[in-house]
């Protein structure tokens, strides 16, 4: 197929520093005021910048240009349908936006004196008050900073929990269809990762667990799981899995990413699970940013919160008729420390906070129910036509909040890898699944429409899928060189990574 | 799935049907961020082939569903929801209302205007990590830029494309040094942000290393216990300049050390400071890092902002986090991808160089758009506005009765006093006054009980800083015990600067 260049095509790519003249600039500072003095008075000579930086020199008309254009490259939830599985891409609130911008809470310093941050103190505590209730689990830290960072803090309490029995654990297991955050994190952590089997229901292999938890009871820490999982299946054997664990003596560790599907109607605490990380920007509507920010608080038990990072904000009875106050709590002796700087991602809580209180209890459930419809109706529509020959489902039930097919006979039929159909969706304006995840399912695409979508887009989505199948059944050329109407077509990943270009050179 | 909360008497909005199908909930009034309707639910549920909404929950074992409602107050409408946040938001102190002296990290600088306005675009705010580069080239060719600004700022050739906050990116520092020089031991100065070296403590807990700290002596890092305390099996030695005490190390004299026993030398740095002070890279770093938020981050209380994480070539196949390429498209067309993915976590798993998979896009976009407002000049002269009224800050506020230098090491933008009353009552005095006099450093320094820490930004004129001499002159001269701390020896003469005049 030839195809016209679009005109964004057309434009080749100039970063800032290409647009920079000597002498144009955007910045008026203000005056010194104060009676000045030569530089190397102040500071030794040889402390001392020989010459600025060579940052861009344009003017505030042509810096608003360039990254407004940049904008229109990228390919955004508020424009369209964006079902990447495991990252729920649900709708970001521009009320969030409005409260965050506060000045009360914008422009709030981080070493202010708790008593002149009440109201900032009072919002961490109610937001941890809410996913304490939301995880089922009584003590929570707001401190990590992402999912990856709750996971580190996770078995970082592990150890101290272990530590303070006088124990020492080597060993972490996780499912062979977990995050990638989980293995990493174990290795982080000090800690050896070892890989359960997946069942023929795509839960966790019974046996195998058995058998890695025998083959050295006391070495195992900690069990790390996803439920409902990566394949978007709840884990019906959790019981008897947290069970074995706990016999064992490691503790249960649940990753929260897949937990918009089950808010209001299951929690992790009564699943038996030890310790939580949530991800605010997945399941409590913090906009993504194109890779951060987001935040990932913890949940924990009763006997894992001595260990909580320090400061933990805390509510302390009023004296004297004083109503209560909240603090921070930096005496904490058993704490594993701090795991960044000053409190966590306020920013983040105050959105976050902001959702739970336009939902309410019943709208939580209910933005649960509608992810999980959502997820079984596209997964009926992608069952019907070419797709459900083509595209089968991996684990044949019914899904939870998403679910993964198997490009595999299309592959071997048509020739056209997962790849190939993920870009091709790209000409038809959605973003396409998660692609080649969990690693167990051959040409995985792995699909979370989430709450948000309407009905038409999900109908929209499926038949696009069935359109390029059967163009593809004619011509498999056609998805095997897609896309060709974004602003750039496929891009040469192997170079950027042989040869790596990771900066302007000036 | 359990049908609980509010009854069902009103009819829906959205169908004016008053019963929602088998499994549902009502709809009214908890969906303002959903769409399906009745009729929606009703069709969808008959696509699937089941009977009630419950089928579908039925996976999850009886004993382990909720059957209640959670205990979590009614959905609020949106002017309700702005109402109580900003009833909460009231209720704190901020820089709006406060005159702002305290940074010990975060700062409360000027962002402008186009940084709110771009960053807040819906392109920019909206999408996830750009792991379909076709469609995702604005935010790649973002971090691109924003990688080479970092290089161009510390001077070294390498930078990532953003890491969680300073921080961390202190104790990811860490693990990439015990993974470069297989050792395991951090030699750490006390000049170092009390959070860096607590947190690098945390991190070390878990990868196993040991930290030795080495102490400070009129403000700056002792150069010869530092030496001492450096060995063979020392993997990194972390240093800050300016320090936590707002003096500017002399890193590179410091850094022969580390040089000396192949150990990796790791500079935190402020990146204000930076058009001004000689970068970490012509120093001998290693790794420059820090904490981002002085560029085009709001204070936030404390996030999300961004870290910054710059190396030498040697260490690029062992950064943490997300790094942005340059590559080529089939028709030759210049675009940008993600780098280096064979390092990171969602291909590596448990092999990865870091578990970290943010990037903190969004408010590495800010920091771009701030520098590139700045521009080339604006951000030197900002770091000379910076100094100069940093230096006007120091000698006026040290001419205060009550109170002296806590060090004479040259400073850029922060700097330490001592206090000739206690340091909690004379800061609410100044707050009563409406300023928020600097950073109580007994928080972190047992040694510095009657310490202060000052910060200056381009928002502090020089009228804000003679209303801090005035309040601090004020407060202490009220305190009932002042003229005791001081009392054991005699008002030392201020000497400001680096060298004698």
């Amino acid at each position: 197929m030839t195809l016209a260049e679009t005109p964004m095509q057309r434009e080749r790519a100039e970063t800032i520093y290409e647009k920079s003249k000597p002498g144009r600039r955007a910045a008026a500072l203000p005056e010194a005021e104060v009676p000045t003095q030569p530089l190397e008075e102040l500071i030794p000579a040889n402390l001392l910048r020989s010459e600025p930086p060579a940052l861009p020199e344009v003017a505030e008309p042509e810096i608003v240009r360039h990254y407004n254009r940049l904008s229109r490259r990228n390919f955004d939830l508020d424009t369209g349908f964006y079902p990447l599985g495991s990252c729920t891409m649900k709708h970001n609130p521009r009320l969030n936006e409005r409260v965050a911008a506060l000045p009360g809470h914008a422009r709030l310093h981080p070493a202010q004196d708790p008593r002149r941050a009440q109201g900032a103190l009072e919002l961490m505590w109610l937001l941890q008050s809410s996913l304490a209730e939301i995880c089922g689990l009584p003590h929570v830290s707001l401190q990590p900073s992402a999912g990856s960072h709750g996971e580190l803090a996770g078995l970082l309490l592990t150890r101290a929990f272990h530590a303070d029995r006088g124990e020492t654990r080597s060993k972490v297991l996780a499912p062979d269809t977990s995050h990638g955050t989980n293995p990493a994190s174990v290795t982080m952590a000090g800690y050896e990762a070892v890989k359960v089997a997946t069942n023929e229901r795509g839960g966790v292999e019974m046996d195998d667990l058995r058998a890695k938890i025998a083959e050295d009871p006391d070495q195992v820490a900690c069990l790390m799981l996803t439920n409902p999982n990566t394949l978007g299946l709840f884990d019906e054997n959790i019981e008897e899995i947290a069970a074995l664990i706990h016999a064992a003596g490691g503790t249960l560790y649940y990753d929260g990413a897949n937990l918009n599907a089950v808010m209001g109607h299951s929690r992790p605490g009564d699943m038996g699970f030890d310790i939580v990380h949530v991800n605010l920007h997945k399941s409590f509507s913090q906009p993504h940013g194109g890779g951060g920010p987001g935040a990932g608080p913890i949940a924990v038990s009763d006997r894992i919160e001595p260990f909580l990072p320090r400061p933990q904000v805390v509510r302390r009875e009023g004296e004297n008729g004083h109503g209560p106050f909240f603090d921070l709590d930096l005496e904490r002796p058993k704490s594993i420390g701090r795991l960044r700087g000053f409190q966590g991602n306020f920013g983040v809580f105050v959105r976050s906070y902001a959702y739970i209180l336009s939902l309410g209890a019943d709208g939580l459930a209910e933005a649960s129910e509608t992810a999980v419809l959502n997820a079984n109706y596209l997964k009926a529509r992608l069952a019907e036509g070419r797709a459900g020959k083509r595209l089968p489902v991996a684990f044949d039930r019914h899904c939870m909040h998403e679910f993964v097919l198997s490009g595999k006979p299309m592959k071997k039929e048509l020739g056209i890898a997962t790849l190939d159909l993920a870009k091709r969706l790209l000409d038809f304006g959605f973003h396409p699944p998660t692609v080649y995840f969990p690693l167990l399912v051959e040409e995985a695409l792995m699909v979370e429409p989430t709450e948000t979508e309407t009905k038409e887009s999900l109908d929209a989505f499926a038949d696009a899928v069935e359109q390029i199948l059967a163009e593809a059944e004619s011509s498999p050329e056609l998805a095997k060189r897609a896309p060709y109407t974004t602003p750039v077509r496929r891009l040469d990943e192997v170079k950027a990574t042989r040869r790596p270009v990771v900066r302007q050179p000036l | 799935m359990p049908c609980s909360g509010r009854p069902n008497t009103a009819s829906c909005w959205k169908t004016g049907r008053a019963t929602p199908p088998s499994g549902f909930r009502s709809l009214l009034p908890v969906t303002r961020y959903t769409s399906a309707t009745d009729a929606d639910r009703a069709e969808m549920l008959a696509a699937i082939g089941v009977e009630s909404g419950a089928d579908l929950f039925a996976q999850i074992p009886e004993p382990l569903r909720l059957g209640r409602p959670l205990e979590l107050p009614d959905g609020m409408p949106e002017a309700e929801v702005y109402e109580r946040l900003a009833e909460l938001a009231g209720r704190n102190a901020d820089a709006e209302r406060e005159v702002c002296f305290v940074g010990a990290g975060m700062y409360d600088h000027y962002v402008p205007a186009i940084v709110d306005a771009i960053v807040q675009r819906s392109e920019f705010l909206t999408p996830y990590t750009p792991y379909q580069p076709e469609i995702s080239q604005g935010g790649l060719q973002v971090m691109f830029e924003f990688q080479t600004a970092m290089s161009e700022l510390t001077g070294l050739p390498v930078s990532g494309a953003g890491l969680y906050e300073g921080p961390s990116s202190v104790a990811s520092a860490g693990y990439l040094a015990i993974g470069a020089t297989k050792r395991r031991r951090f030699v750490v100065s006390r000049g170092l942000h009390p959070h860096s070296r607590e947190t690098l403590a945390t991190y070390a807990e878990g990868f196993g290393a040991e930290l030795a700290e080495v102490g400070l002596a009129d403000g700056l890092t002792d150069a010869a216990a530092l030496a001492e305390a450096v060995d063979e099996e020392t993997a990194a030695v972390f240093l800050q300049s300016p320090n936590f005490l707002g003096a500017v190390e002399d890193v590179e004299a410091l850094g022969e050390a580390a040089k000396r026993h192949g150990a990796l030398l790791v500079v935190a740095c402020d990146p204000m400071t930076l058009g001004v002070l000689r970068p970490p890279g012509e120093l001998g770093a290693d790794i420059a890092l820090g904490e981002g938020q002085p560029l085009g981050n709001r204070l936030d209380f404390g996030g999300p902002s961004f870290g910054f994480f710059c190396a030498t070539e040697e260490h690029i196949r062992r950064m943490p986090g997300r790094i942005a390429g340059e590559t080529d498209d089939v028709d030759g067309r210049r675009g940008f991808v993600l780098a280096l993915q064979t390092r990171e976590q969602h291909i590596r798993r448990e092999k990865a160089t870091n578990n970290i998979c943010t990037a903190q896009a969004l408010n590495a976009l800010a920091a771009m758009v701030h520098l590139a407002w700045l521009g080339r000049r604006g951000y030197r002269e900002l770091g000379e506005l910076l100094v100069q009224r940093t230096a006007y800050a120091r000698q006026r506020l040290a001419a205060v009765d009550g109170v002296e230098l806590l060090h004479t090491a040259p400073v850029a933008r922060e700097f330490a006093l001592r206090l000739d009353a206690p340091v909690g009552p004379v800061l609410e005095r100044c707050a009563e006054r409406g300023i928020a006099a600097g950073y109580p450093l007994g928080r972190d320094y047992p040694e510095h009980e009657d310490g202060l820490l000052v910060a200056i930004t381009e928002r502090r004129s020089r009228a804000q800083i003679d209303q801090l001499a005035e309040a601090l002159a004020a407060a202490i001269a009220e305190h009932p015990s002042r003229g005791s701390l001081f009392a054991d020896r005699a008002k030392k003469e201020p000497r400001v600067g680096g060298r004698a005049r």
